[in-house]
C-alpha cells in the first residue's frame, strides 16, 4: 500500500522522502501487516511541526543552554521544527559522504546503519546530538503510528489494527470486564470516525463497537 | 504598569485545586466572602472533556492545556548541589495542573489513607529499632499530627470524593477482604469496592498464594452513581480508559470539578477569578502580618487583593515559591541545615515488575480509576525492618488504568527499540502483558530541597524555583528489597517473560513516574523544623495558611491526594472553629 499524496505545511520534498525512508525502518510493512510509512506518519509529523508544539508553544525556551546531564532532559535551543530541519540536512550530508547517495537512496541494511549511527550518537551532526534526533524521531513515529487519525497518522487504524487496541472506548466494557480471558475483539473506532459519521454512537457518545471474529456484538441495546 | 487595588474580601484562596475548592465551600458556608484565585482557565467538563474528544491520547497526555504551562514558569532541577540546575524544558517526571480544578482534573483517582505509621515516621522508628536505623542525614520527622486525629477528616473526604473501597479496619475490627494493615476507619467506604479486571484477579490469586491479603484498590472513579454532601451527582465509571491524564467524560471522576466548583459557584458568598497568577503575598511593615496578595490578571494588569485570611492552596511547588518570593518564614539552608522553606522536598519512590504471558487476554484498555488490586505487607512499617538497612516500605499493586497504546505498548526485555522485531512483540503482548508495580515513600534528606534558582526566571521575570533531589540509598535499597518478593508473586503468576525494574541510579526528571512531589512547607511541632503548625498555618505569619502536598514532612508509599484531601478538611475545620474565634497564632 503506497503512502498517499498529501500536502505538506512544513516539511520539504526532500525532507518528505528521507522521513517516509526512514520511519519506515522503525516500523516496518511486514507480513504482519503495513508499517509506520503506510500510516501516513509523516504526514503527522508535519502536522505536529505546524502545531505549537512544533515550536515549543508550551515548552520553556529561555537560556542559558549549557549541555546538561542526562538526567536532566532536553536542553537543546532548537524547537522541533529546527530539530527535524538541522539534522535531516546534515543526516544527509552524512549518507552522501560515507555511501554517495541521499539516505533515501541507500538499501535497507544501510539505512537501519544510519539508524542505528543516530541512536548511538555515532554519528555527529553539526546541530545537536544524533541521539537526540533519533529520539525524537522515533517518539514522533510511535505517536503518529498509535494517535488518533484526526492528527493525519494512523490511516486506517493501522496501528490499533496491529494490536488489537479498539479506539474511542463504549460504554459497555463494565459488561465485560469481569469476563477474564475472553479477548474483546472489536473494529475500532476512531474520533475522526465519529466525527465524520462512520461510527454510530449511544446516547452519551460513545460508540458502539462492532465486534471482530464473529463475536457477539458489544454494542449493548442498538436497534439501529 | 497599572496596579489596580481592589476592595477587601474576607479571605483569598491562591489555587482552585482539591485543597483550594474546599477552602473556598467551607469558608463560604461559614459566612465569609471569599475570592478563589485560580491560575489556569475555567473549565467546563462538559464541553472541555465531551465525547469523543475526551478519548484522544495525543492531546491529553503529550500535550495537554490542562498541564503547567511551562512556557510561562516550569522548575529547575539538579541532582546534588555541585550541579548547575537546568530547567524541565518540557513536560516529564511529573505533571501539575494548570486549569480551575488543579492537578486532579487530571489524577489518576488512587485514593488511600496513609498509614498511622507515616505520620510519626521518626519516632516509631527509632521506638521499635533505635536510632541506628534512621539513615545519616534523614531529615524525616514527625507531622505534629496523628492519625487518629485526622481520621474523621479522611472520613469527610472519601465522603465527599465518593470513594470506592472495602474498609480492612472498621473501629479496631479486621475485616474480611479489606486491607487489614491498614489504620482504623470510623465508617465504611461510602461506595462498594470496583468489580475485578483479570490483572488484578490474577495478581490476588497469585499473591494470595503465598500468603498475602490482597484487596481491592480504593478508587474515587464512581463504582456506582453517587450523590455527595455538596448534593452534587457524579456518574458510574464505565472503565473505558483515558482515565489518568484525562478529564472524564461522563463525570465519574471525583475532582474538584465535580464534586465541589458546582456547588461553590452558585454561592453568593464566593467567586472565582480564574488566569489570575498570584505572584506575591504582601505583608505589613513589621513582617507579622498578611494584608493582600498581588497578582496578574488575564490582561497582564497587577491587581492587589486585600484580605483578612490568606489560603496558598496550589501545587507543592507553587506553595514554597510564593513564600519564597513573599519573604514568609527563613528560607532552608542545606549547609548550615537551619531555615525551613523548602526543607524536607520529597518524592515517591517505585519498582516495576512487568510480566508477559504468551496464552492470556488481559483486554488492557478497559480499566481507569485505580481499578486493580494490591497488597499492603511491604508498606511503612508493616514489616520487619530489622537488620534489613532501610526505613519505609510500599505497597505492591496492579492497576488496570486503560492501556494507552502510545504509552503503554510495552515489549519484553531484549527486545529491539525499533523494527520488525519490535512491532511483533507490540502486536504479540499488548494484550498479554500487566505490570506489578511498587509504589514506594520517599524518606527526607538533608540535600534535598527546594530554594529559588540563581539564573532561570519565569514570563514575569521571577526566579524559578529550583529542586535539589536524587534517590537516596535507602530509597533503592528498598525498592531493590521489595522488588524481589515482586518478583515471587509475578513468578506465582507464571508469565513466559518478566523486567524487573527496581527504583536504581539517579533520579531523571525525564520519565513521567507520578505527580506525587512533596514538601517544602512541612507542617510540624517544631518552629525550627517545619513552615506551618499542625493546623497549616504560617509560624511567622498567622493569618496565612498554607495546605496541600507542601505540608509533607516526608512521602508515605500510598497516592497522597487522600491525605491532601483530609488536610484541607481538617484545616477548613480549624479556621473554622478556632482561628475565626480567635485570629492569631493557634499554637
Amino acid at each position: 500500500m503506497p503512502a498517499q499524496p498529501h500536502a505538506y505545511g512544513y516539511l520539504t520534498q526532500p525532507e518528505v522522502r528521507f522521513l517516509d525512508a526512514a520511519v519506515a525502518r522503525l516500523i516496518p510493512a511486514d507480513e504482519l501487516g503495513p508499517g509506520a510509512r503506510e500510516a501516513d506518519v509523516t504526514c503527522f509529523i508535519d502536522k505536529q511541526l505546524l502545531s505549537a508544539w512544533g515550536t515549543h508553544g508550551r515548552n520553556y525556551r529561555s537560556g542559558p543552554w549549557p549541555e546538561g546531564t542526562p538526567e536532566q532532559g532536553f536542553q537543546s535551543r532548537l524547537t522541533p521544527q529546527e530539530i527535524y530541519r538541522a539534522a535531516i540536512r546534515e543526516t544527509n550530508v552524512h549518507c552522501i559522504k560515507q555511501y554517495q547517495k541521499a539516505f533515501e537512496f541507500l538499501s535497507q541494511q544501510q539505512q537501519d546503519e544510519v539508524l542505528h549511527g543516530l541512536e548511538d550518537n555515532k554519528i555527529e551532526l553539526e546541530s545537536l546530538p544524533a541521539k537526540l534526533f533519533f529520539n525524537l524521531l522515533l517518539r514522533n513515529t510511535h505517536e503518529g503510528f498509535f494517535a488518533d487519525p484526526l492528527y493525519g497518522g494512523n490511516r486506517d487504524k493501522i496501528g490499533w489494527k496491529l494490536i488489537g487496541f479498539p479506539g474511542v472506548a463504549a460504554s459497555t466494557y463494565n459488561d465485560h470486564i469481569e469476563k477474564h480471558n475472553v479477548p474483546y475483539r472489536a473494529e475500532p473506532v476512531s474520533i475522526l470516525d465519529i466525527l465524520e459519521g462512520r461510527a454510530k454512537v449511544d446516547a452519551q457518545g460513545y460508540p458502539r463497537h462492532v465486534m471482530l471474529d464473529g463475536q457477539k456484538k458489544a454494542g449493548g441495546d442498538d436497534n439501529h | 504598569m497599572t496596579i489596580t487595588k481592589l476592595k477587601p474580601v474576607d479571605v483569598v484562596v491562591v489555587g482552585t485545586g482539591v485543597v483550594g475548592s474546599i477552602l473556598c465551600k467551607e469558608l463560604a458556608d461559614a459566612g465569609l466572602k471569599v475570592v478563589g484565585l485560580e491560575r489556569g482557565r475555567m473549565i467546563d467538563p462538559q464541553h472541555d472533556f465531551a465525547m469523543p474528544y475526551a478519548h484522544d491520547e495525543l492531546k491529553f497526555d503529550r500535550h495537554s492545556d490542562i498541564f503547567q504551562n511551562l512556557s510561562r514558569e516550569t522548575i529547575t532541577f539538579r541532582n546534588n548541589m555541585s550541579q548547575t540546575a537546568l530547567p524541565m524544558r518540557e513536560m516529564g517526571s511529573f505533571k501539575p495542573g494548570e486549569c480551575v480544578g488543579g492537578t486532579a482534573a487530571h489524577w489518576g483517582t488512587h485514593t488511600r489513607r496513609f498509614l498511622p505509621w507515616d505520620f510519626e515516621t521518626r519516632s516509631r522508628t527509632i521506638e521499635r529499632y533505635g536510632k541506628g536505623q534512621i539513615p545519616e542525614n534523614c531529615t524525616s520527622q514527625d507531622w505534629g499530627i496523628t492519625y487518629e486525629e485526622l481520621e474523621p477528616y479522611y472520613d469527610q473526604f472519601e465522603h465527599l470524593y465518593g470513594v470506592g473501597g472495602k474498609a480492612g479496619n472498621l473501629n479496631g475490627e479486621i475485616q474480611p477482604g479489606g486491607n487489614p494493615f491498614e489504620g482504623p476507619r470510623s465508617r465504611e467506604y461510602p461506595n462498594p469496592p470496583a468489580a475485578m479486571t483479570y490483572a488484578g484477579t490474577l495478581f490476588a490469586k497469585a499473591a494470595e498464594s503465598l500468603g498475602y491479603k490482597p484487596h481491592v484498590n480504593p478508587t474515587a472513579a464512581m463504582t456506582q452513581a453517587y450523590v455527595n454532601p455538596y448534593k452534587l451527582m457524579l456518574g458510574q465509571c464505565v472503565r473505558g480508559g483515558f482515565c489518568s491524564s484525562h478529564g472524564c467524560a461522563n463525570g465519574a471522576k471525583a475532582n474538584p470539578l465535580t464534586t465541589v466548583i458546582p456547588a461553590l459557584l452558585k454561592h453568593k458568598d464566593f467567586e472565582l477569578r480564574p488566569l489570575s497568577n498570584v505572584i506575591r503575598i504582601n505583608l505589613d511593615s513589621d513582617k507579622k502580618r498578611a494584608v493582600s496578595v498581588t497578582y496578574l490578571d488575564a490582561r497582564g494588569r497587577e491587581v492587589e487583593q486585600p484580605a483578612g485570611l490568606i489560603i496558598l492552596a496550589s501545587y507543592t511547588f507553587n506553595n514554597t515559591r510564593l513564600l519564597l518570593l513573599s519573604g514568609i518564614g527563613k528560607p532552608y539552608d542545606p549547609v548550615s541545615g537551619q531555615g525551613v522553606v523548602g526543607r524536607n522536598y520529597s518524592y515517591q519512590s517505585a519498582g516495576k515488575v512487568a510480566l508477559f504471558f504468551e496464552d492470556k487476554a488481559f483486554n488492557p484498555f478497559m480499566g481507569g480509576g485505580a481499578r486493580g488490586t494490591s497488597i499492603d505487607e511491604f508498606n511503612g512499617d508493616n514489616f520487619d525492618h530489622s537488620g534489613l538497612g532501610f526505613m519505609g516500605g510500599a505497597y505492591v499493586a496492579v492497576s488496570s488504568s486503560g492501556a494507552m497504546p502510545i504509552r503503554s505498548t510495552p515489549v519484553p526485555p531484549g527486545t529491539p527499540r525499533w523494527g520488525s522485531a519490535w512491532k511483533q512483540a507490540a502486536a504479540q503482548y499488548y494484550h498479554g502483558n500487566f505490570t506489578i508495580a511498587l509504589h514506594g515513600g520517599s524518606q527526607s534528606f538533608r540535600s534535598h530541597y527546594l530554594d529559588l534558582d540563581p539564573t532561570y526566571r519565569d514570563a514575569n521575570g521571577l526566579p524559578l524555583l529550583r529542586m535539589t533531589f536524587d534517590w537516596s540509598e535507602n530509597e533503592k535499597k528498598m525498592s531493590a528489597w521489595i522488588t524481589n518478593q515482586a518478583v515471587e508473586i509475578a513468578k506465582a503468576a507464571g508469565p513466559s517473560k518478566m523486567s524487573v525494574n527496581p527504583t536504581a541510579g539517579h533520579y531523571s526528571i525525564v520519565p513521567y513516574q507520578s505527580t506525587h512531589n512533596v514538601g517544602g512547607a512541612v507542617m510540624g511541632a517544631d518552629p525550627a523544623a517545619s513552615v506551618v503548625n499542625k493546623y497549616l498555618q504560617s509560624w511567622d505569619v498567622p493569618n496565612v495558611f498554607v495546605i496541600g502536598g507542601s505540608a509533607f514532612p516526608q512521602n508515605g508509599a500510598n497516592p497522597p491526594t487522600g491525605t491532601i484531601g483530609a488536610l484541607a478538611c481538617w484545616a477548613a475545620d480549624s479556621i473554622k472553629d478556632l482561628y475565626l474565634k480567635r485570629p492569631g497564632a493557634l499554637v
